[in-house]
């Protein structure tokens, strides 16, 4: 019985290596093996295809990071098409090392342009001059970097404070009698937390809305429910949730809806959320929730735009961010905006 | 009265009880209306309960179900199962997964239910088998799933963070209709009583502790120790499932990333202020599941006195410190010997 079992998870673990270890290594191993080879012709082949296919290579974070990230890898995927006149080659990864071998290798690989979403920001110094050297042609999407502005042609990223504005204007322009607001936190020190916190800590500053609590709940959905649970049990008013992601704006509704306390366009309560997941826009179109806000993931278009047309508007390309109200959304927006299904 | 005093100031309870009447009285002195119970009507229509007392118990029961099964892997294991977060992932990924493109009905969801419960077992077994035939020590051998599950339940999620809802779900996650009691409550207390009667009525509770402190002389009086560590697991894998599944029907959708995240070291953290020894052994379920009551209301007390986010945490560790720091042998010891002074009775030591 033993035997069986060891032979049996002995199996198990060679298929598990099997199965993980085909995915990340084919993006670096493939260059390399080439590498040798790519010597000789690296220099014509790029003249010859130059008119027919252009060479990207992807460095990009994994898409099982966050909805946002499968969103926008699938977006990448959609635009850099062989139909569309792109050989695309990618790499993900949460490793800003393992990122940099990969930016190396389709370097080395001949790639016409690098377009990169890095891991951490630092480090990028070398890898982007060898790039420049090589007459690759770098664009960062997403995230920037610390690396000078001419070592790549532009960056096309979101501006994390902009959506917090947009949201908060958004609930300024309702005109509410009185604002008296739970503000439920994502992880602490993440970029979106810290985007979508701080204009909302403005207007408690200044007075003109009133914080009846402010915690995170680390992105948790359930973690939320019971913030929620524990204001009404202290019997504190409030009518506006803004919680920093959809997740969490669906626990606070849960546990608005064990309370006994009606939600949504003309209600008690303004619920608002963050991501525009598919779902949460259906509870925007059924007028449950009010408001839904986007951290734009598409930036494939943009920067597809910058190749073809060969020209670069800015070094810096803010990405329209979106921001959805319950008695304007459609039914097309949640099919072309939403993420996820 | 002396002997009843002696022998409950002896107990491993003690401490949590303790700790958890402090709780109690500081939240009482803070707000006297703090564990008021209202009956008000949810949007469903139903009259149910609320207050913060049953938001605590509500919300403790997923904690409270896996700290019962961590219990039985730590006495059995002498370690701990630290992918119990990550494995209700996969279980709750699963539940939702054969719920979508579906009618729910009552059978589908009973279906659901056990298709996760097997898989929550097989990774269970997976864990035990390591443990039990491997003799890989308990936390490196869960360590394998605590990285790789979350990407599992990914997987199977197709990356996304799939929403199901159904009246029935609201009614395993919230209430059921006519019911003024959250059903994870009543779930929490079904599973309890079952736990206690199957240690009552069978030997399984024995065994766990007798392979715990001695392995070698339980298995020289004919126990069958891998076995016994198997089952602990596969045990703690329906803890698993029960939780996932409770967990995913209070909102209605699976986040593979938040769900019961860092909920292992809660669990860990429950069966340790239950006064029981992290180094197996001897155990008292019922001290961790106030080990569970008391994390929770240390939640839900940090929440009413709105400690800034940034905060909550390091406040969360200093009354864990204090509580671990009390229930240390050296204090205990200490405590007793104070206790028979006061009591006017020979200490131990000068018995000896």
């Amino acid at each position: 019985m033993k035997k069986v079992l060891g032979i049996l998870l002995v199996v198990a673990l060679v298929l598990g290596m099997c199965a993980c270890g085909a995915k990340t290594p084919a993006a670096t191993d493939a260059p390399k093996a080439d590498a040798p080879k790519a010597d000789a012709p690296k220099a014509d082949a790029p003249k010859a295809d130059a008119k027919k296919v252009i060479k990207v290579g992807i460095v990009n974070n994994p898409p099982s990071e966050s909805g946002y990230r499968a969103a926008n890898v699938a977006d990448m995927e959609k635009v850099f098409t062989e139909a569309n006149g792109y050989k695309a080659s990618t790499f993900y990864s949460l490793k800003n090392d393992e990122q940099l071998n990969a930016a190396k290798q389709f370097i080395t690989d001949g790639v016409d342009y690098l377009l990169l979403s890095a891991a951490a920001t630092d480090g990028w110094d070398a890898v982007l001059k060898s790039a420049k050297e090589a007459g690759v042609k770098v664009f960062l999407f997403d995230r920037m970097i610390k690396a000078d502005e001419s070592l790549y042609e532009a960056a096309v990223v979101s501006d994390m404070a902009n959506q917090g504005t947009t949201a908060v204007n958004w609930l300024k322009a309702q005109k509410l009698p009185e604002y008296n607001v739970i503000h439920i936190q994502g992880a602490m020190g993440s970029d979106a937390q810290i985007g979508r916190t701080a204009a909302l800590d403005a207007e408690f500053k200044a007075g003109t809305m009133k914080k009846v609590v402010q915690q995170t709940a680390t992105w948790d959905e359930a973690q939320a429910k019971k913030i929620v649970e524990s204001v009404i049990n202290s019997k504190e008013k409030f009518n506006v949730i803004y919680a920093e992601n959809d997740g969490m704006a669906k626990g606070a509704v849960a546990a608005l809806d064990e309370a006994g306390i009606t939600h949504g366009v003309g209600k008690d309560v303004v619920v608002m959320g963050f991501d525009c997941n598919k779902w949460a826009l259906r509870e925007l179109l059924a007028k449950k929730w009010n408001y839904d806000g986007q951290c734009s993931p598409f930036q494939a278009k943009v920067i597809d735009e910058m190749i073809k047309s060969g020209k670069v508007a800015s070094k810096k390309v803010i990405s329209e961010e979106k921001g959805f109200d319950a008695n304007t959304l459609t039914q097309a927006d949640i099919d072309t905006y939403g993420l996820g299904e | 009265m002396d002997k009843g005093l002696k022998k409950f100031s002896g107990s491993q309870l003690v401490v949590p009880l303790f700790a958890l009447f402090l709780l109690i009285v500081f939240n009482l002195i803070r707000d006297v209306g703090f564990f008021s119970i209202n009956i008000i009507t949810n949007n469903d229509g139903n009259t149910v309960l609320s207050g913060n007392i049953i938001s605590i118990i509500n919300g403790a029961s997923e904690l409270a179900i896996l700290a019962i099964g961590m219990t039985l892997v730590t006495s059995a294991t002498k370690g701990q199962d630290i992918s119990v977060g990550a494995a209700a992932a996969i279980a709750g990924s699963v539940f939702v997964s054969v719920l979508r493109g579906t009618q729910i009905t009552l059978p589908i969801i009973l279906g659901a239910f056990l298709a996760c419960c097997i898989v929550a077992i097989i990774f269970g077994s997976f864990n035990g088998t390591l443990v039990a035939a491997f003799k890989i020590q308990p936390m490196i051998a869960t360590l394998i799933l605590f990285s790789a599950g979350r990407s599992i339940a990914y997987w199977i999620n197709g990356g996304a963070t799939p929403t199901v809802s159904s009246p029935l779900l609201v009614a395993i996650g919230g209430f059921i209709p006519g019911f003024p009691i959250p059903t994870p409550i009543i779930i929490m207390i079904m599973f309890v009583v079952l736990i206690w009667l199957v240690l009552k009525f069978t030997n399984l509770g024995l065994f766990t502790q007798v392979v715990g402190i001695n392995e070698k002389s339980a298995r020289l009086n004919g126990i069958n120790t891998a076995w016994t560590k198997l089952l602990s697991f596969i045990i703690l894998g329906v803890c698993v499932a029960i939780s996932g599944v409770i967990n995913v029907c209070r909102i209605g959708l699976i986040n593979h990333e938040t769900i019961l995240i860092d909920i292992e070291m809660d669990a860990i953290l429950a069966v340790a202020i239950g006064g029981n020894s992290l180094g197996g052994g001897k155990f008292n379920l019922t001290g961790s599941v106030i080990g569970a009551f008391i994390i929770q209301a240390l939640t839900v007390t940090l929440y009413a006195m709105k400690v800034p986010s940034t905060a909550v945490k390091a406040y969360k560790a200093i009354v864990i410190i204090a509580i671990v720091i009390i229930s240390s042998p050296i204090v205990k010891e200490y405590a007793l010997q104070l206790r028979d002074k006061l009591l006017k009775k020979p200490t131990k030591i000068m018995e000896n």
